[in-house]
Order: C-alpha cells, then structure tokens, then sequence
C-alpha cells in the first residue's frame, strides 16, 4: 500500500467497508472535513453490488445502472472530497480504547476518534454434504461469475428471494434450463422479479423443495432434494447449483467488543447509528435484519456519518474544521 | 517476474513443462471478484519472482484449458508443479490468505 497512514497521526473517523453504506459515509464526513480515511478491503471493495448486474430500484437512473457502475461513481464520489481510499483489510480492531486502533493486513495501524462499520454481510452457505466439496466445481454463489462455464446444462438455483431470481434470469442466457428450488410454497422476492422469473419458460419452479445433499465425485451432477412438507426426497441432475439463499452479517471482527441482536447484526441505536460503544457507529446490511436495499444502506450511511458529526463536536470537541492531527494534539473531552 | 498470459496454444510449454512451479490464474473480462484478485497476484509475483511464475488464463480466449481442467467457478487459482495440479483456490482472496494457501510451493 503506497499511501499507508503514520501510525501516530489520530484520524476523526475511520470508515470500515466499501459499499454504499461506507461510501455514503465517506462522503458525507468528507464534505463536513472530518477528513475520512476508508478501508475498502483487499478483494472485497464495493461491497455486495460488485458481483450483480443491472440494478432498477435505485433512485437517481431511470434506465437502471450496472452494479459495478454504481459502486465506481461512489467511490470517484468520496474520491471527490479528498477520502482517503485503502485497499486493505481490517483485520483486528479496538474499538473500546480512545483512539480506537485498526490493525490492517499488511500490518500497518490507523487510529481513529470515530469508526463506522459498514462490514456488510457474507453469503450464507447451506450446510449440507458436498456443498464445499465441490465448491468451485459446480458449486456457486456468483450467477455473473460462472453463468458462462454452464452454457447449455441443466442447472439449479436454491433461494427465493430477489438475489436467487435475479441469479436465475441471468443464468438462462447460458443454461437450457434453470431450477428453482425453493423452501417454502411462495417467494420471498419481490412481485415484479417473481413474475418475471416465471414468466420464463427456461426456468421451472419446485415449491417446498430443500437441498439435502450436492452429488458428484469430482463435479456436480445431481441433488438430492427433500420435499420440505412429507420429506419424500428425489434426485435432480444437474451440472451447476447456484446458491443465494441470503446472507448473514460480517460481525466476526467486532462481535467480542460489541451487542448484536438476535439476528446477529450489530445493535444500534434506532433511529440513530450508534452501537453499544462510545464512538463506534455502524451502518448498512451488517445493522439490517429486514430491509437490506442498496438505498436503505446508503441512507443509515449518511446517518452514521452525522452521527460521528456530532459525537467528534459534542464528545470530543473536534470543531468540523480541525484537521486530523498528532495524537498529542487530541482532545477528548 | 510480472504475470504473464498464457492461452490454449502454450499452455503446454509455459505451464505444464515449466521449470518452476505455476501458479495459474483463471479468468475473465467481465468477472468482478477476478478484477479484485488481480492486484493480489501482481504482488504474490513481484514478491516470489525466481520461486514461482504467475501465469494468467482468459477463460474467453482459452475456453480449451479452462474445460481440460474443468474450471467452473472463476476468478480460480491452479499450483501447477512438474506439470502436475497440485493445489487450487477459488474466489477472489487478500495476499495474506492467498499466500497461506499455497506456503507449500511459496515457502
């Protein structure tokens, strides 16, 4: 990393991942000159929009946006106002102490006032026999990824939310036939992405339909479906399974020090951002059980970033002018 | 040693009869965790050079060798030693992981 930070210099706020979360915060901290740094993640950065395609509900592009094309605009967004942008991990955080102190993976540290987490969520995997035996052979969680290696097979996408539809109208440009499984006997997506996947006729639906077990030696060739009412179960063949079956939120480096909720996301105070710690603020899907859209993440982004205002002037009495200094120069309240 | 790019056509001779071991790394244009991953092996190979090559295999252009090893997930990394598979990882990983993963052949 070329632009690694002085471990003796305290930043205001260090903002912890790069989706829209991250970078709403970045942004809105930047333009009240609080003076961001962000760490985006090594293979991570741009978060979840990285690996989807066309994206129709965010406001603002009428014609819809490419993931990867949105994620681009924000981060030249918090380039804009100076945010500083590393591609690094965090791979150990204290964020009991004043400053906190984030220990990158190349070793270096930053030392903040303030921290967002916008850390996001990872995909869930389904915990059954060859699942992760053939991961990478015929096993997948990214639709844009692999589609091409299925060209004319006969694959299967487990899930019944948006992500799973949207994976399975993607991947008919590739397969002859796409299977549905879903658990229960309706969608959890929404109605205009549920209609157009059946509306498909590559696709074919199995209702109450779980994944028992991904057959194969060295590749997948079959499933073995259970009937998630009578039990009854049945081999399905195919060469791929696509998985999108939701996400759980990435806490594992703040779980020791901080309250999550029954749901595993960390706990805020709602409306506002704040968590269980003084100065430590968290934002987007890694705080969101329900909701989960990239505008939603955006949104509670620019409110950790006003929250982390008003903590720096009200706590600490950093007035929105002072530049980032020595630690000796902090003045905590 | 910077990466170098390896098709169908000499994948025999830069890969399989390699001196050296091989670390090969499947991808394509429009994969975005292969983007990420890119800036990774750039430096696994400036930091390795004389212990391992870095080789890298467009999926699009090389569909032969993908299909040969039967490469169904992307961005995937293949160790390659006396023209023998002998170890893959698959998505895009930070350097610390990617490097743990292969120790075998980095040292």
């Amino acid at each position: 990393m070329t632009d690694t930070p002085s471990t003796d210099t305290v930043r205001n706020v260090a903002v912890i991942g790069s989706g829209p979360a991250g970078y709403t915060a970045a942004i809105y901290t930047a333009r009240a000159h609080l003076e961001p740094v962000l760490v985006a993640g090594a293979v991570t950065a741009g978060g979840e929009l990285m690996n989807t395609t066309e994206v129709e509900n965010y406001p603002g592009f009428a014609e819809g946006i490419m993931g990867p094309e949105l994620m681009a605009a924000m981060e030249g967004q918090a380039r804009r106002f100076d945010t500083e942008i590393l591609f690094d991990d965090v791979v150990e955080a204290d964020l009991v102490s004043d400053p906190k102190v984030l220990t990158l993976g190349d070793g270096s540290q930053i030392k903040a006032h303030a921290v967002i987490l916008t850390t996001g969520s990872a995909y869930r995997k389904l915990g059954v026999e060859g699942e992760e035996r053939l991961s990478g052979h015929g096993v997948s969680w990214c639709a844009t990824c692999d589609g091409f290696f299925f060209r004319d097979q006969e694959i299967a996408v487990v899930g019944g939310g948006d992500s799973a539809m949207e994976e399975a109208l993607f991947l008919t440009k590739f397969a002859s036939k796409v299977h549905v499984l879903v658990r229960k006997d309706e969608l959890r997506a929404s109605k205009i992405m549920g209609q157009r996947a059946m509306d498909n006729e590559k696709i074919e639906f199995h209702w109450n339909t779980k994944v028992a077990e991904v057959r194969g030696e060295d590749k997948v060739t079959s499933l073995l479906l259970q009937d998630s009412v009578s039990g009854e179960q049945r081999e399905l063949a195919v060469t791929g399974l696509f998985i999108a079956i939701g996400h759980d939120p990435r806490t594992d480096l703040v779980k020791d020090q901080l309250e999550l909720t029954e749901h595993g996301t960390i706990k805020v105070e709602h409306p506002s951002s704040r968590t269980t710690l003084p100065g430590v603020f968290a934002a987007g899907d890694v705080t969101d059980h329900t909701y989960r859209q990239a505008i939603t993440a955006a949104g509670t982004g620019c409110v950790a970033a006003q929250d982390v205002e008003h903590y720096l002037a009200d706590v600490l009495g950093v007035d929105e002018a002072a530049p980032a200094g020595p630690e000796s120069d902090a003045n905590p309240a | 040693m910077s990466i170098i790019n390896v098709t169908d056509a000499d994948f025999q001779e830069k890969v399989l009869d390699s001196e050296l071991p091989v670390l090969v790394d499947f991808w394509a244009e429009w994969c975005g965790p292969c983007r990420m991953l890119g800036p990774v092996l750039e430096e696994v190979a400036a930091e390795y050079e004389g212990k391992v090559t870095v080789a890298k295999v467009n999926v699009d252009d090389s569909p032969a060798t993908a299909a040969q090893f039967g490469v169904t997930s992307i961005p995937l990394v293949v160790a390659f030693k006396d023209g023998q598979k002998v170890k893959e990882s698959v998505g895009a990983k930070p350097k610390p992981a990617l490097v743990e993963e292969f120790s075998d052949i980095l040292g």
